[in-house]
C-alpha cells in the first residue's frame, strides 16, 4: 500500500506568540515549533498499517512550509520510518484558506496515486479542520474524519469514527481513501538512533508552492489578528506556593463555599 | 434565498448546536434584513422540520429522502450541495459538530465556496460581515472575511450563541426533492455504539478537579487523586491525559467528552484549548493553575494562579486536610 501522510509544523502549545506588525500572523522569530499533535498520530498509524501488512508498501511524508524550518519536522518523520518526503516550499505570508491549502496539496500529489492519505484532524494553528476532506474530494478519494482506528477488510478500509460524547461509528470506505486522524488512537514512537542516521540519506523532494497555485484565489482570508479579550475579569492570586495555597483554601471555603 | 440554517438531529429532536446556529441566524437576519430558511434532512427529517416550524423563520425546507436515513458523508454533502446550488443562499449556517466536520468540507470543495469553521461570533462592520474565530491554541483571535458573495458556509462553535434567545414563530414547510442515487455514495456506515459504559458521570458533580498535560508524567497522577479525596471532588481531564492512558476516557471533559457545570471547576495544568473549554465554560466558579501566563484558560477563569501544579497540588492537599 502506498500511503501519504501530511504533517505540519506548528507553534507549540506553550510557545510565546506575538502578533506581527501587519496583524495577520505571529512574529515567527519568537515561536517554538513542533509537529502538529494529531499529525504525529497519523504518521504512527501509517507506519503501523505498513507494518501490519508485513512491511509491504511505502509511507511518503508530505509537508508545506518555509525552507528554513520545515525540514526539521520532515527529518523527524523520516527518522521514525517514513520512506521519502515531499516538501512544498512556501514562504511567508502563509496560506490560511483551507481550500487553497488543499488545492496546493492536490496539485502536488495528483501523480503519486496514493491508496491512502492520512492527516491529523486539524492543525493546532489554523484549526480549520477541513484540509484533509477537501484534498480527498479534489483527488476523487473517499473520506472520513476523526478516525480512531483503521483496518483493511475485503479490499476496503474500515474506519472507526469518533462521534460526540463517547460514541463511535464504523464506516467502510473504498480505496483510494483520505482520512483524518483523531489524537489518541495509538502511541507515537520515538525515532531510534539508527532511524535518525538513516533519515539523512532519504529523499526529500522540494516542490515550489508558486508552481502549484497558478490562478487560484482564496475563498476566505484573515482580515485582522488580535488578542482575545477576556470574557470575565480574573482575580490572579500571587505569592509563594505556600501563600498561594492558603489563599486558595480561603477562596474555596469563603467565596465558593466548596469546603 | 438569504440565510439557510442546516439542522442536525439528536434523538429525533433538533440538536442544541443547531438551535444555537439558528439563534445566530436570527441576529444576522435582523442585522441584514434577510430572510431565514431552515433545512431539515437526514434521519427523522420530518420530525425536525415540524419542530422547526415553531421558530421565527421564513420557511422550513424539508428533504424527505429515505436514502439519507443512514448517514453517509457523500449523501449528506450531495443533499446540501444541490440545495445550495439551486437556491444560492448568501449564508449557510450550522453548528460546528463532529457530523458537520465530516461532510460539509465536501460541499466547500465541490462548489468552491468557503467554509469558515469554529466561529465564535460574527461582526457587522458597516455592512461587511466578518466571522471571528480563535487560532493558535486559542491564544489569538482572527476576523475572517469571505471572498465570495454567496453560499458562504459558517459553522459556529458550541455555545457561541445561546438557544435561550431564540424567537419563536410559525413557519411553513416546503418540500424539496433532490436527486440521489446509490453510486454517489462511496461510504457506508454502521450503527453508532458506545465503547465504555458505566464510567464516571461528571455532569452532576458539584466539584471537579480537572487535570491536563501540565501534570507532566503519570507518576504525578496520585497527587491529583489525593487532592480530589480531601476536596471530595470528581476527577476530570483534558484529552491528552486520556490519550496517554492515564485516566479512562469517561473522565474527559470537552467536545469529545462530557459537558459539565459544577460549582467549582479546578483546572490544573490545562491550557484551555477550545475543545476543552466548550465542555466546562458553564461552570460557576473556574479556578485555573498553569505555569504558562498566556494560557487561554485564564481568559475564562474567575481565579488564576501562575505556577507549577506539581509543587502546588500537594501543598493544597495538606492545607485543606488541616482545615
Amino acid at each position: 500500500m502506498k500511503i501519504g501522510v501530511l504533517v505540519k509544523q506548528v507553534a507549540g502549545s506553550e510557545s510565546p506568540l506575538r502578533i506581527d506588525s501587519e496583524a495577520k500572523w505571529v512574529d515567527e522569530s519568537a515561536v517554538d515549533f513542533s509537529i502538529n499533535e494529531s499529525d504525529s498520530y497519523a504518521l504512527e498509524e501509517a507506519l503501523q498499517i505498513i507494518e501490519r501488512s508485513g512491511g509491504d508498501g511505502e509511507v511518503v511524508v508530505v509537508s508545506m512550509g518555509p525552507a528554513g524550518r520545515t525540514p526539521k519536522v520532515i527529518r523527524e518523520a523520516l527518522a521514525k520510518g517514513g520512506h521519502r518526503a515531499i516538501h512544498i516550499q512556501e514562504e511567508a505570508p502563509y496560506e490560511t484558506d483551507p481550500f487553497m491549502i488543499a488545492s496546493i496539496f492536490a496539485e502536488a500529489l495528483k501523480d503519486e496515486q496514493f491508496d491512502l492519505i492520512l492527516s491529523g484532524l486539524q492543525s493546532d494553528d489554523l484549526s480549520s479542520g477541513q484540509t484533509g476532506v477537501i484534498l480527498g474530494e479534489l483527488l476523487g478519494m473517499s473520506t472520513a474524519t476523526l478516525v480512531m482506528g483503521v483496518e483493511v477488510q475485503d479490499g476496503n478500509l474500515r474506519a472507526k469514527r469518533e462521534l460526540e460524547s463517547g460514541w463511535f461509528q464504523w464506516v467502510t470506505l473504498p480505496f483510494p481513501a483520505c482520512i483524518t486522524i483523531q489524537s489518541g488512537l495509538n502511541q507515537p514512537r520515538y525515532p531510534s538512533l539508527k532511524g535518525i542516521m538513516g533519515a539523512k540519506k532519504k529523499e526529500i523532494k522540494p516542490v515550489s508552492k508558486a508552481d502549484l497555485v497558478d490562478d487560484l484565489k482564496p475563498l476566505q482570508d484573515y482580515s485582522n489578528m488580535y488578542l482575545f479579550k477576556a470574557e470575565k475579569s480574573t482575580e490572579m492570586i500571587e505569592g509563594s506556593a505556600d501563600e498561594v495555597v492558603d489563599k486558595l483554601a480561603d477562596i474555596f471555603k469563603n467565596k465558593i463555599k466548596a469546603l | 434565498m438569504d440565510i439557510l440554517v442546516v439542522l442536525e438531529g439528536a434523538n429525533g429532536a433538533i440538536h442544541r448546536i443547531s438551535k444555537e446556529a439558528l439563534a445566530a441566524a436570527q441576529l444576522l437576519s435582523k442585522d441584514l434584513e434577510q430572510k431565514i430558511s431552515i433545512l431539515a434532512f437526514g434521519q427523522n427529517a420530518e420530525q425536525l422540520a415540524n419542530e422547526a416550524t415553531g421558530f421565527n423563520a421564513e420557511e422550513v425546507v424539508l428533504i424527505n429522502d429515505e436514502k439519507l436515513n443512514s448517514y453517509s458523508a457523500d449523501g449528506y454533502a450531495e443533499a446540501i450541495m444541490q440545495i445550495v446550488e439551486k437556491e444560492a443562499p448568501q449564508y449557510v449556517l450550522t453548528g460546528y459538530s463532529y457530523l458537520i466536520r465530516d461532510f460539509l468540507p465536501k460541499v466547500s470543495a465541490r462548489l468552491q465556496k468557503p467554509l469558515i469553521t469554529d466561529v465564535i461570533s460574527y461582526k457587522n462592520e458597516g455592512g461587511k460581515i466578518l466571522f471571528t474565530k480563535q487560532v493558535l491554541h486559542g491564544k489569538l483571535t482572527v476576523d475572517i472575511e469571505p471572498k465570495v458573495t454567496d453560499s458562504v458556509m459558517v459553522a459556529f462553535q458550541s455555545a457561541a450563541y445561546s438557544a435561550d434567545n431564540l424567537i419563536s414563530g410559525s413557519a411553513n414547510i416546503r418540500n424539496v426533492e433532490i436527486e440521489l442515487n446509490a453510486d454517489m455514495l462511496k461510504t457506508s456506515s454502521e450503527e453508532p455504539f458506545q465503547e465504555e459504559t458505566g464510567g464516571v458521570d461528571l455532569t452532576s458533580a458539584e466539584k471537579i478537579i480537572s487535570i491536563g498535560r501540565g501534570i507532566g508524567k503519570e507518576e504525578n497522577m496520585p497527587l491529583v487523586k489525593e487532592l480530589a479525596e480531601v476536596l471530595k471532588a470528581e476527577i476530570g481531564a483534558s484529552r491528552p491525559i486520556v490519550d496517554a492512558g492515564w485516566l479512562p476516557s469517561s473522565h474527559q471533559v470537552g467536545s469529545s467528552g462530557q459537558s459539565v457545570t459544577p460549582n467549582l471547576y479546578l483546572a490544573l495544568g490545562i491550557s484551555g484549548a477550545i475543545q476543552h473549554v466548550v465542555g466546562m465554560k458553564g461552570s460557576k466558579n473556574i479556578v485555573a493553575i498553569n505555569r504558562d501566563a498566556d494560557a487561554p484558560i485564564f481568559e475564562i477563569a474567575d481565579y488564576g494562579v501562575i505556577g507549577d501544579i506539581v509543587e502546588i497540588i500537594p501543598k493544597l492537599t495538606e492545607v485543606i486536610k488541616s482545615q
